[in-house]
């Protein structure tokens, strides 16, 4: 006799009467215990670095999906990375949390604008955004750019717009801010490594 | 899927028969070196990534321990209690509290559902979720008061000791991510032959009563604990000094085992229900009252010593 | 971090003071367990407050926020008195031995030069005395009364152990045992290593906190040293490496500088850097400066950057002064900034006094944010009720807030603290349309390149010209950058075919041959292909090293001075933790030489080669002095100095920067009786986490930490609603009331510390609260201007 989950939960009502009929040697095969299906079993593995503090651990993101063109992946899990030699699998709270951290609601998904005194956010394009930006940088950069200082030296100097660099951005990113920033003529240019 | 054949079964809840027996099993351990802990909770994170366990954001109540209590989405816990073991020393002593996987538990002696609880040959002990009913006798039966009750889904919950990850031959999450190797796993011999290593490097440093907590009680455990004090294990937050499974459990299943049959396992479940407390409709809507009883007491007994 | 994570285990006493490792750093903290475990080391923790890391340590004692100078000064006083010191080493790899000048002088807490009106140091009585010969004259059995040794003892004299505990509120009989357990490690064979963090560098005396460390490891013998050196332990997982790239207002990639005002000309500058052995027969290895600069330009604006033009010299912006953070909002704060572009940094909370913080953006007229998480900053304009009562409508800055990638959703390298660049993997695509900061970057560039050129306006040419040989121009990748700044041969150099990746800096030139976007980094992607994603995780000599991990910057050296881990014969101090050794040909071993390697011993060059002395300097031109010196915070519960109570304009550090408008914002003792200090928490990092779930669980609300003995006084049970008041404002959150804050003896009266975990704000999952630098001062340390968030001075009611 083969009976659903189901069924076998009504055949006996719930709760204690079950015990009886099991303890008699009847017991559906749905009701065989079973350890959690192991959830990493097909997932694809990316060693990364956490982004949080300088120790700088390596971690494991295991997502979902074989990584074929219609399959999106997702992440389903952050481990730290046992070769890593300094960290050797471990993770602290934080990295042990990084999932919420990447799958978290405050997550930005597109670009927004907010007008002088308003009080919400509007959403524009990628391409109105640089636009607009480039448009108030160059604005500025033109009319505040100093050539020359008061005793007639070679300054070459843009100080009334600045820029503050990530900590946690790559070398790469850090590297191009910087050649584009002097470029500019930047020297308000800092980073969090201050503070 | 990992079936049980990966993890063979020693003991089931409220059945008599007997489990294959055969192959031969090496006991496993988690060994928590309370001397290396710093409470960071990487263990309590990795522990709800892991099993996909978030509970509700709580607050505040003037200590660190947070969540304040085991619930069903937190299987372990850090607890942090400052203590003045003689006149002039202070010390933050900080415990990875969750299911010490006893090798004689008291939760699966307690269960009346047959195969909800289940202890694998290798020494866990886990919940079946799917085979619950709920009645919490499994917090009734734990000397440690570990089990909770889902108000949700009514079914209790506790550290699997990742019974799924341990079946494919990794270690529990909590143990891969504790940054300073306060939680190590391996066989249980093993873990023993560490501790002492441990507990000579703690006498090195003056602590001249550490040692290891396997409380022969509930006839040792696969969670054990390395103590600076293990002359005092009330010191860590209440843990029992000799922890041992109610006689009611005991008393139970001496009468069940004989009488393995429908009508009489109902009235002997009806028996026992009046040596509890509270029964399954009390627990019910308030499902974790004696929990928290005994909170107040561990920490009235650890304020004693301070 | 001179050493590295790793090397912690090879420490014999690890003091923990300024940081808190195990909080901020678990997984580093690892290595200390390691250290206690497996070779019986101790843990020494000073701290104002009891903490996790305090929880596993050997030794514990207490300090007053903001009086470690008075600690450290206390441990030099200590060794000399005691002769606990590796004398070789004091003698040939420190100053210890060089002649100050004459015109040097120290007194009433100031030095001589001071110059009151600009708060600022004439710097040139400290420097050192010239023989005939041009160089720096020496007494190596420092006697002279004038050689560094002396005027140091003399120095430091002051700092008695009565003192000492009179400053810092340390119990006597624990700051002595401490000094006992550092003595120790004099021993050749014995070696401390230091983690700090924060906790020194935020203070007005930060710089010199550290510095006075430094000084005591260099007594003992312990730099250079396997499971030795001075180790910060830092913030963010790349602030090492965005240090380096110097993001930093008056540098350039690899710690070059930009040229100030009187910079003129490109020779000029080259000259005035490329610094001159100052000994006989040292290296002074900027003299190599002219190489590393001249490779940059050529990777910034490759053939417009040639001889002809000084290579592109004109190009680079002239600094008139620091634009440092604090300097910054001061001057959008003083409306003479307009616009902002603020990448992952969320400085509504991270910088000091939020009140200032948030007039000076609402006076901006445009700000852009680029971040993957909805900061504070981003909505600074948003009325959060009392968490942020601002005025939404009269704020009138237009902002444009940017969604970039998080971490797992690019690829490229970060260099963690101990100085190892390794390469990351993208794992899975950003949320919505979010993009990576190059492509962001990238695109803000090439559409002012192209307004640039199609409207012309001012001086355009170093940004038409800017080198962007990039495959994708509107994306470059990772690879193409990192092999950028790794650098590359522009024409044929010897059997270096043109366009061949280089393997180091030592193949740079400073004729425009090379390219290379940052010298420290040379070599790391070589012509052997991208060294940063190695993952060999052999150790071979069981230090620690693993040479084939990663790449470290510079020339894949584990552990700097390593040199100076040698006597002077060359011989290792410990030959079981030898990183380097002089073989008889030359200097080899696991880990790279930070030397010329066939620098013979008898040769004479001295380990710290980056010096023009080629010693380390236990007498340095700091702004604030060439000898730490204890200065009370700028809000200290005594309001003077006890080393110089009749001296007001010494009471606290004489040359940090004050603007003017500040001065009013700082509170005193009358008013904010007890000693604040700010603090981060295991659970958290920064005002990241509190927008991930799983860590608001673990941590969910603000809360302010007191000892017993002032809840009692003020009435407040554990767990109640309390107020915190500064100057600058006020918070409120719950309090937990705890035996691990304890109140210390300062001058006679008892000093009380209000603990304060930062990590909340009004944006993210966590229960919504301040941010705690409501409550923290505007002013910054005399060297680094990183602001004082570690001593301040708060009142606390019940609320």
């Amino acid at each position: 006799m083969q009976v659903t989950r189901r069924q076998f939960m009504k055949l006996c009502g719930v709760g204690l009467g079950s015990s009886s009929l099991a303890v008699m040697g009847f017991s559906p095969t749905e009701l065989q215990a079973s350890v959690r299906q192991f959830k990493l079993a097909r997932t694809r593995e990316t060693r990364s670095t956490c982004p949080y503090c300088s120790v700088s651990c390596g971690v494991i993101l295991y997502t979902r999906g074989s990584g074929a063109k219609n399959a999106k992946a997702a992440l389903v899990h952050v481990e730290g990375d046992p070769d890593n030699p300094v960290n050797r699998g471990t993770l602290c709270p934080k990295g042990a949390g990084l999932m919420d951290m990447i799958n978290s609601d405050s997550r930005l998904r597109q670009p927004q604008y907010r007008a002088p005194g308003s009080d919400q956010w509007q959403t524009l394009s990628w391409d109105e955004a640089i636009t607009r930006i480039a448009r108030l940088m160059k604005d500025d950069r033109d009319a505040n750019f100093m050539e020359f200082n008061d005793q007639g030296q070679r300054v070459n100097r843009w100080n009334t717009t600045g820029f503050l660099a990530s900590s946690a951005a790559a070398n790469e990113s850090g590297y191009l801010t910087a050649k584009t920033a002097r470029a500019y003529g930047m020297t308000a240019v800092d980073t969090q490594a201050r503070i | 899927m990992a079936s049980m054949q990966s993890l063979d079964i020693k003991n089931r809840s409220a059945t008599s028969l007997p489990s294959p027996s055969v192959r031969s099993h090496t006991e496993l351990a988690k060994l928590i070196d309370v001397s290396k802990c710093i409470g960071c909770k990487a263990c309590q994170v990795a522990c709800m990534e892991w099993n996909d366990l978030r509970g509700p954001v709580g607050e505040n109540t003037g200590v660190y321990d947070n969540p304040q209590d085991l619930n069903e989405h937190t299987w372990t816990l850090m607890r942090f209690s400052e203590v003045e073991p003689d006149d002039f020393s202070f010390e933050w002593l900080i415990r990875k509290d969750g299911c010490m996987h006893c090798d004689d538990p008291g939760c699966l002696k307690a269960c009346p559902a047959p195969g909800a609880i289940v202890q694998y040959a290798n020494g866990i002990v886990d919940f079946i979720s799917e085979k619950c009913i709920g009645c919490g006798y499994c917090i009734a039966g734990c000397p440690f008061d570990i089990p909770r009750l889902s108000r949700a889904d009514n079914r209790a919950y506790k550290c699997t000791l990742c019974s799924d990850r341990v079946a494919v031959g990794l270690e529990p999450a909590c143990v891969t991510t504790c940054p300073t190797g306060c939680i190590t796993f391996g066989t249980k011999e093993d873990m023993k032959q560490q501790a002492v290593l441990r507990i000579a490097d703690l006498n090195s440093r003056g602590y001249d009563n550490a040692g290891l907590y396997d409380p022969p009680g509930v006839g040792g455990t696969h969670v054990m604990y390395v103590l600076q004090h293990a002359d005092r294990p009330g010191l860590y937050h209440g843990l029992p000094e000799d922890p041992r499974i109610s006689p009611m459990v005991g008393f139970w299943q001496g009468i069940t085992k004989p009488l393995a049959i429908g009508a009489l396992a109902l009235l002997a479940m009806a028996s026992f229900l009046h040596f509890i407390k509270h029964g399954p409709n009390v627990a019910e809507e308030d499902d974790d009252a004696p929990s928290r009883d005994k909170t107040r007491d561990r920490k009235e007994e650890s304020s004693h010593v301070e | 971090m001179t050493n590295h994570w790793v090397d912690i285990k090879n420490a014999d006493l690890i003091l923990i003071m300024g940081g808190n490792a195990a909080e901020a750093h678990p997984c580093g903290f690892k290595w200390v367990t390691e250290a206690k475990a497996n070779r019986g080391a101790k843990l020494v923790v000073v701290d104002p407050r009891f903490t996790r890391s305090a929880a596993v340590s050997d030794y514990y004692a207490p300090v007053r926020v903001g009086s470690d100078i008075a600690f450290l000064g206390g441990v030099i006083r200590y060794l000399l008195e005691t002769g606990q010191i590796n004398h070789e080493y004091v003698a040939h790899y420190t100053n210890a031995a060089l002649i100050v000048k004459e015109e040097y002088s120290f007194a009433d807490g100031l030095f001589s030069g001071y110059d009151e009106v600009n708060r600022r140091y004439d710097r040139s009585s400290w420097g050192y005395e010239l023989g005939e010969d041009g160089y720096v004259r020496a007494d190596e059995t420092l006697q002279h009364p004038r050689c560094v040794y002396q005027l140091m003892k003399t120095h430091f004299d002051r700092y008695t152990p009565e003192v000492v505990s009179r400053i810092t509120g340390t119990p006597e009989d624990r700051f002595l045992k401490i000094c006992e357990m550092i003595g120790e490690t004099s021993r050749p064979d014995k070696v401390m290593t230091i983690m700090y963090a924060l906790g020194w560098t935020q203070h007005s005396v930060g710089s010199q906190n550290i510095r006075t460390m430094a000084m005591i490891q260099l007594l003992l013998g312990n730099m250079g040293m396997p499971g030795g050196g001075v180790n910060a332990l830092r913030g963010h997982a790349n602030v090492q490496g965005i240090t380096d790239m110097n993001l930093v207002t008056t540098n350039l990639p690899g710690y070059l500088g930009l040229p100030g005002d009187d910079d003129q000309s490109f020779e000029g500058f080259m000259d005035k850097r490329a610094l001159k052995p100052v000994r006989p027969g040292q290296m002074s290895f900027w003299q190599n400066y002219p190489k590393f600069h001249v490779s940059l330009m050529k990777a910034w604006w490759g053939e417009h950057a040639n001889a002809d033009n000084g290579f592109a010299w004109d190009y680079l912006p002239h600094v008139d002064k620091p634009y440092d953070v604090l300097q910054m909002f001061e001057l959008m704060h003083a409306g003479q900034m307009n616009g902002f572009l603020c990448q992952g940094f969320n400085p509504l909370a991270a910088v000091s006094h939020k009140a200032k913080m948030s007039t000076a953006l609402a006076r901006l007229k445009y700000m852009v944010v680029m971040d993957p998480l909805a900061t504070e900053t981003s909505e600074f304009w948003r009325n959060f009720g009392e968490f942020n009562p601002v005025n939404t409508r009269q704020i009138q800055t237009e902002v444009f807030r940017l969604p970039t990638t998080l971490f797992a959703e690019e690829d490229g390298t970060f260099t963690n603290s101990g100085r190892v660049i390794a390469w990351k993997e993208k794992a899975v695509d950003p949320p919505g349309v979010a993009r990576t900061d190059r492509r962001i970057i990238a695109g803000l560039y090439l559409e002012l390149k192209r307004l640039y050129e199609e409207e012309g306006g001012a001086y355009p040419d170093p940004i038409v010209h800017l080198h962007w040989p990039y495959g994708n121009p509107d994306e470059p990748s990772a690879p193409e950058l990192l092999r950028e700044i790794s650098g590359r041969a522009l024409q044929d150099i010897g059997d270096i075919p043109a366009g061949r990746q280089l393997a180091g800096f030592g193949q740079l030139r400073d004729d425009g041959g090379t390219a290379c976007g940052n010298w420290l980094y040379s070599g790391c992607w070589s012509a052997e292909g991208n060294l940063t994603a190695r993952r060999d995780t052999a150790d071979p000599s069981g230090l620690g090293i693993y040479p084939g991990w990663g790449f470290a910057w510079p020339a894949n050296r584990r552990i700097l001075y390593n040199r100076a881990a040698c006597d002077t014969q060359g011989k290792p101090w410990d030959p079981r933790r030898a990183p380097i050794a002089w073989d008889g040909s030359r200097w080899s071993g696991p880990d790279i030489p930070d030397m010329r390697p066939t620098a013979a011993p008898g040769e004479q060059v001295s380990p710290f080669i980056m010096l023009p002395e080629g010693v380390a300097r236990l007498f340095a031109g700091m702004n604030d002095g060439p000898f730490p010196e204890h200065y009370e915070p700028f809000e200290s519960p005594l309001g003077y100095n006890p080393l110089h109570p009749d001296q007001p304009a010494v009471t606290s550090n004489p040359a940090a920067r004050v603007f003017a408008n500040d001065w009013a914002s700082f509170g005193t003792a009358r008013d904010f009786p007890y000693a604040a200090t700010t603090y981060r928490l295991t659970e958290h990092m920064h005002f990241w986490t509190k927008h991930s779930l799983a860590n608001a669980i673990v941590q969910p609300s603000q809360f302010i930490e007191i000892g017993e003995a002032l809840a009692r006084e003020k009435g407040i049970a554990n767990g109640d609603q309390v107020t915190v008041e500064s100057n600058r404002g006020e918070i409120t959150a719950t309090a937990v009331v705890t035996k691990r804050i304890k109140p210390l003896r300062v001058e006679g009266r008892t000093v009380h510390t209000v603990g304060i975990p930062i990590h909340w704000g009004f944006t993210g999952v966590a229960n919504k609260g301040y941010l705690a630098n409501v409550l923290t001062p505007f002013v910054g340390d005399a060297n680094s201007q990183t602001p004082e968030f570690k001593a301040f001075l708060v009142n606390i009611e019940k609320a």
